[in-house]
């Protein structure tokens, strides 16, 4: 059984015109000490995601209108708010894009962590404080000791994600929900932490889910991928094989419109784009969402009138469009 | 070096702008300086592409405001079109305005919410007193049509339009003078994959079409590569190294450079398998700041 499975979730947001579906029908499983990857652009659905299986969106206006999520053999959707505080922060942590804002500004370091172990671990001031210290040399802040001492405003943006991974796993959390954690970072601030996360989840045994926009972070850290389109999970597959065989247009063309670092196609080469941009979630495409910018979708055509159904193409691979790639290249021959 | 040719239209010598860091109770004192830009060098050739790469803090924003003369220079030179920027007055700087434009990062505060997309476009050509109302309205409905921004939509508010719409508002502003230089100050990094190919491929058909010549400043290597002829790469406000843009990205020489370079993930799992090996080596020039 998977550590977390996620089925058919569906969180709407409530606004004055009606419901705008962020997260329309999503399934996926993170397998224990594994990481999967969550890729997508803005406003696709996959930090809403995230904060529906934390228990964190906003109601009102969001809610979880259908689906179940499934966390270490327990459901989450019907959970008390009581009950989900101590799963959150003991069993589940989470991470957020931006470390200058997740932590408090008016309190040291030191209190921000050791409030954590206090809380779900009953600590005393003194064991906390010692623990804290050890937290911080395992995120591999220097001084640690004296550092505690310290505000955030002291610690530069690296080092207060280096903190904030720090307070998630203080509790040995089984699954870290890292919600594009390195955005906001300097590429080679970036590369600390993605070690770091590295290290520290196969010390911990711990499962991960890697919310991020950058397919060079999802080739670099993912065990398995998930893409995601207008509320929806368009592809899914392990990470050799979404990047060797990518089915579905969307993520051809993601991977197309990258420009490329290395090897050929500096200067030259002419960046393909995906024309026009998602649709609004409140009056979504009827059928296919990504129709309405495929290269392969006709007029008339079925995946215009008739949403398509994730389906496994090969074992492990799935796809939800009328078209993926290996059955365009079975028509053509 | 050779004589002959044209003198680039951009030349940039010594550049430097310090910020003062003052310090003391009712009198204050200036007790040092964050030398933002510390004696940078450069010039870039009519109708290419200088990318200015490097990390937040490095100084390559400021080195762009500093060219354009947006924020005043510390010292040095730069020479546009022949001429000295740093010792023009205020008339005939703003003049020379017209020939050097800026498109920002954020598509969504450097447009005035209040003003209409057709006015926020026309400003720059009422501000330089060229047309008439009517030639004015007419050159604004070309230049958004030259950037792919559907022209009907004059009378609507920045807010109505996506990232990807508003830079090509902020563009079309830009383009308005009809300027030799532009200098892109992170125009993508605001915006999506899908959409930040749309842009690029933008920023480089009209600078075949118009014959522009950009400095390209990002933090991106990757997209810098797709835009640049040469490149400059920052660290401190030092230009660390700089050279034709293959040479950079092939065969970078400086430490700096070569640790900016492996830290980028490249969208290939085997591929960045071995670029993760060859960073952890490379891990001790890594600057990580406190």
């Amino acid at each position: 059984m998977a550590l977390l499975e996620v089925r058919d979730l569906r969180t709407y947001f409530k606004v004055r015109e009606g419901d705008v579906r962020a997260v329309d029908g999503v399934s996926f499983e993170v397998e224990a000490g594994k990481t999967l990857s969550i890729v997508g652009e803005s406003g696709c659905g996959k930090s809403v995601t995230a904060l529906s299986i934390m228990g964190l969106i906003p109601k009102p206006p969001a809610r979880i209108v259908s689906g179940s999520i499934r966390f270490d053999g327990e459901e989450l959707t019907g959970l008390k708010e009581s009950e989900l505080e101590n799963l959150r922060g003991r069993e589940l942590a989470m991470i957020f894009q931006d470390p200058m804002t997740s932590l408090n500004p008016t309190l040291t370091i030191g209190t921000q962590i050791t409030e954590t172990l206090s809380r779900h671990l009953g600590m005393s001031r003194g064991e906390a404080n010692k623990r804290a210290v050890e937290l911080l040399e395992e995120v591999r802040i220097p001084r640690a000791k004296a550092r505690l001492k310290d505000y955030p405003h002291r610690y530069s943006g690296g080092m207060r994600q280096r903190v904030m991974i720090a307070i998630a796993l203080s509790c040995n959390p089984k699954l870290l929900i890292a919600d594009e954690p390195t955005t906001a970072l300097d590429v080679t601030v970036q590369a600390g932490i993605l070690d770091l996360l590295e290290e520290l989840r196969t010390e911990h045994q711990m499962a991960m889910i890697l919310i991020t926009h950058d397919m060079g972070v999802v080739a670099e850290a993912a065990d398995d991928v998930v893409v995601m389109y207008a509320g929806q999970v368009v592809e899914q597959a392990g990470v050799l094989e979404l990047f060797d065989n990518p089915e579905h247009p969307y993520t051809e063309a993601l991977l197309g419109a990258l420009p490329n670092l290395e090897g050929e196609g500096g200067r030259e080469a002419r960046l393909a784009s995906i024309p026009g941009r998602p649709p609004d979630l409140l009056d979504p495409p009827p059928a296919c969402r990504f129709a309405p910018r495929c290269p392969h979708a006709n007029l008339g055509d079925y995946c215009t009138v008739e949403p398509p159904e994730l389906r496994e193409l090969r074992p492990g691979h799935w796809v939800r469009s009328a078209h993926p790639a290996s059955e365009r290249a079975a028509v053509a021959v | 070096m050779s004589t002959k040719g044209k003198e680039p239209l951009l030349v940039v010598r010594g550049l430097e702008k310090y910020f003062p860091v003052r310090s003391g109770f009712l009198v204050e004192r200036t007790v040092d300086h964050v030398k933002a830009v510390d004696g940078v060098d450069f010039e870039i050739q009519e109708g290419t592409t200088l990318g200015l790469v490097g990390e937040s803090g490095s100084g390559k924003s400021t080195t762009g405001y500093c060219v354009l003369q947006l924020m005043k220079p510390t010292g040095g030179s730069v020479r546009f079109n022949g001429e000295e920027l740093t010792e023009l007055g205020n008339e005939a700087l703003r003049k020379m305005r017209r020939e050097m434009q800026i498109v920002f990062q954020d598509p969504y505060s450097s447009l005035n919410p209040r003003m209409t997309v057709g006015d926020i476009v026309s400003e720059p050509l009422e501000v330089h007193g060229i047309g008439s109302r009517k030639s004015r309205r007419e050159s604004v409905r070309q230049l958004l049509d030259v950037v792919g921004f559907d022209p009907t939509f004059t009378n609507r508010y920045p807010h109505e339009f996506s990232g990807g719409q508003r830079q090509r508002i902020g563009i079309a502003r830009a383009l308005a003078l009809n300027p030799k230089l532009i200098v892109c100050d992170e125009p993508v990094s605001a915006l999506d994959v899908s959409i930040q190919a749309q842009i690029l491929n933008l920023l480089r058909d009209l600078q075949r079409d118009f014959g522009l010549t950009y400095l390209f400043i990002a933090h991106d290597l990757a997209v810098v590569r797709a835009m640049s002829d040469t490149i400059a790469v920052m660290n401190g406000g030092k230009i660390v190294e700089s050279g034709p843009a293959e040479q950079i990205y092939t065969n970078p020489k400086n430490e700096y450079t070569q640790a900016l370079l492996t830290a980028v993930p490249v969208a290939d799992p085997r591929r960045q398998r071995e670029r993760k090996a060859e960073r952890r080596r490379l891990k001790h020039a890594l600057a990580e700041g406190f």
